[in-house]
C-alpha cells in the first residue's frame, strides 16, 4: 500500500474499536496474507481489495472504507470470512461498514445497490412479512429511469417480465400480508429502517 | 418423515417451478413437508448489508415458529438457510439435532444416504449420458462457522445425487463460485461477467447442463443466458435443472414437463436428443 492512499485521510482512531466493540470481527489478527484478495470473485468491480479494507481499517481511514465501491459490490458470497486463517469475518466488515455510511449519511458510490436493499426490506415491511417480487422490481425499474434512463435496457427487462409471465413464474399479485403481520411492524420499529 | 418446510419468498415466485418439482418429489423420498404456518421473510442480503436488527429479527421470527412445531426444518433457498442458520448461532436457540429441531438445507437432506437409497430403488428412466456439472453456489455451505459443513469447498453432494439417478457428474472447480446473487437486479452486468465465467469453466469441463439447489443461482444462470449470448457473441446453451427436477425425471414423475416449463433456456431439446422424455 503507498503512502498516496492514505495520506488525505484523517485517520478516525476509534473507528477499529468500534469495529470491534460492536461487532466479533477480529481485524486485528490480520497479517495481510491477501487470501482475502485472491479468493474474491468480484475483485474486478472493486476500487479497494478486500485486504486493503481491512489494512485501511486498522488504520482508521474511516472516510476512504465509508465511500469506497467495494463494500456494495461484494456479494456477501463469504468466501473471504471462509479462507480467512485468523478467522477474521470479512464479509460482515464489509456489511458494518455499508450500515455505517448509510447511518452516517455519505453519498454511496453505488445507489443502486443500496436502494434496492432498502426497497426489499420496506416491500417486506410494506407488504406485511414476505417479499413481493413484482412491486420490488417495479418500483427499482422506476428509480433507476429515473436517474438514468436506458431504453434498451427498460426493453429488455420488460420482455424478460413478459417471459416470465408467460412461464408462470412472476406474479403480478403480491404475497398476503401475514396474519400476525404486528410482530413484522414491531420488528421493523427496532431497526434503523427510517420510514420514507 | 414429518418435517416442517421454509419455502421462502422466491418460491412463491420467481421460483415456483422450483416449489412444484420439491412438492411433487418430496413425497417419493418419504418426505412429508408442513409449511411453517404464518412464515415471513428472512431478511435475505438486504438485511445483514444495511440493518443488523433485521437481519437477526427477521429470521428469529421463523426460528420461534419453528421451536413451536418441534420438527426439523428444510429449507430449499440458500439465502434462507444461511439467514436462519446465522439467526440459530446469533441466539443459541438450538445446538443442533441433540436440542429441538435441527435445520437442514434441502439438498443435504435429500443427500442422507438412506434417502438416496430410496430413490435409487425408484429410479424408472436412468439418466444416461447426461453429462452435468453440479453447482452449489455460496450459502449452502459458506461460512462454514454459520453453516455447519465439513466439505465446504469440495462438496459431494449433488455428485453423490446425480450418481444415484443415473447422470454423469462432472468434476469442476467452479461449483462453489459465486453467481452474483442478490446483485441480479441492481448490477445486471456483474452478474453477466460471473455468470459468463460458469459458462465458460461449464463447457471447457464437457457439460451440457446445470445441476443446481439454489433458486438464486437457477435465476442468475437461466434468466441472464439470452442476454450474456447477445453480448459475447456466443451461443451458449446450458439447460439450469433444479436437483428436484432430476429426480423427477428418473423417477418418471408425470409433472416433469410442466416445471420444465417454467425454464428460460428450454432443456426439452436436450433431453429429446439424449431420449429422456
Amino acid at each position: 500500500m503507498s503512502i498516496s492512499e492514505v495520506e488525505n485521510y484523517t485517520p478516525s482512531p476509534g473507528l477499529l474499536t468500534r469495529l470491534g466493540m460492536e461487532t466479533e470481527l477480529g481485524l486485528a489478527a490480520c497479517y495481510q496474507c491477501k487470501k482475502c484478495s485472491a479468493g474474491c470473485p468480484l475483485t474486478f468491480a472493486m476500487d479497494l481489495l478486500p485486504d486493503r479494507v481491512i489494512r485501511l481499517a486498522l488504520l482508521g481511514q474511516e472516510e476512504k472504507l465509508l465511500s469506497s465501491r467495494t463494500i456494495w459490490v461484494c456479494s456477501s458470497c463469504e468466501t473471504c470470512t471462509t479462507r480467512c486463517p485468523n478467522g477474521i469475518d470479512i464479509a460482515g466488515v464489509m456489511d458494518w461498514l455499508k450500515e455505517e455510511a448509510l447511518r452516517q449519511g455519505k453519498s454511496v458510490p453505488q445507489p443502486e445497490v443500496a436502494a434496492f436493499h432498502r426497497f426489499f426490506l420496506e416491500n417486506v415491511r410494506d407488504g406485511g412479512g414476505r417479499v413481493g417480487e413484482a412491486k420490488l422490481v417495479r418500483r427499482f425499474t422506476l428509480f433507476k429511469l429515473r436517474r438514468r434512463p436506458d431504453l434498451g435496457e427498460l426493453i429488455a427487462n420488460l420482455k424478460l417480465g413478459a417471459k416470465l409471465l408467460k412461464r408462470g413464474r412472476l406474479r403480478l399479485a403480491g404475497p398476503r400480508a401475514l396474519k400476525d403481520r404486528g410482530q413484522i411492524e414491531k420488528i421493523f420499529e427496532g431497526s434503523g429502517l427510517r420510514r420514507s | 418423515m414429518k418435517v416442517s418446510y421454509y419455502p421462502g419468498c422466491s418460491l412463491e415466485g420467481t421460483a415456483l417451478d422450483y416449489a412444484a418439482s420439491i412438492a411433487g418429489v418430496a413425497p417419493l423420498a418419504g418426505l412429508e413437508l408442513l409449511e411453517i404456518d404464518d412464515w415471513n421473510c428472512c431478511g435475505a442480503s438486504a438485511a445483514h448489508s444495511i440493518d443488523r436488527v433485521l437481519a437477526l429479527a427477521l429470521p428469529a421470527r421463523n426460528l420461534a415458529l419453528a421451536a413451536a412445531a418441534g420438527l426439523d426444518v428444510v429449507v430449499p433457498c440458500a439465502l434462507c438457510f444461511n439467514r436462519l442458520k446465522a439467526a440459530e448461532k446469533a441466539l443459541g436457540v438450538s445446538k443442533g439435532e441433540a436440542d429441538g429441531f435441527k435445520i437442514w438445507d434441502l439438498l443435504d437432506y435429500f443427500a442422507q444416504d438412506r434417502v438416496l437409497n430410496a430413490l435409487a430403488e425408484k429410479v424408472t428412466r436412468p439418466l444416461a449420458n447426461l453429462k452435468a456439472v453440479g453447482y452449489y453456489g455460496c450459502l449452502v455451505a459458506r461460512p462454514p462457522a454459520v453453516t455447519g459443513k465439513q466439505d465446504f469447498e469440495n462438496p459431494q453432494n449433488l455428485e453423490r445425487l446425480l450418481a444415484t439417478l443415473g447422470a454423469t457428474a462432472l468434476d469442476w472447480s467452479y461449483k462453489t463460485d459465486c453467481c452474483g446473487a442478490g446483485l441480479t437486479m441492481p448490477r445486471p452486468d456483474l452478474i453477466d461477467t460471473l455468470a459468463a465465467r460458469l459458462y465458460e469453466r461449464a463447457l471447457k469441463a464437457g457439460a451440457e447442463c446445470f445441476v443446481v439447489s439454489c433458486q438464486m443461482c437457477q435465476a442468475n444462470l437461466d434468466l441472464s443466458q439470452e442476454r450474456i449470448s447477445r453480448k459475447t457473441g456466443k451461443n451458449y446453451y446450458l439447460p439450469v435443472f433444479y436437483f428436484t427436477e432430476f429426480i423427477g425425471l428418473a423417477l418418471g414423475h408425470p409433472d416433469v414437463k410442466k416445471w420444465l416449463r417454467g425454464h428460460l433456456v428450454d432443456p426439452l431439446p436436450l433431453l429429446a436428443e439424449k431420449g429422456l422424455i
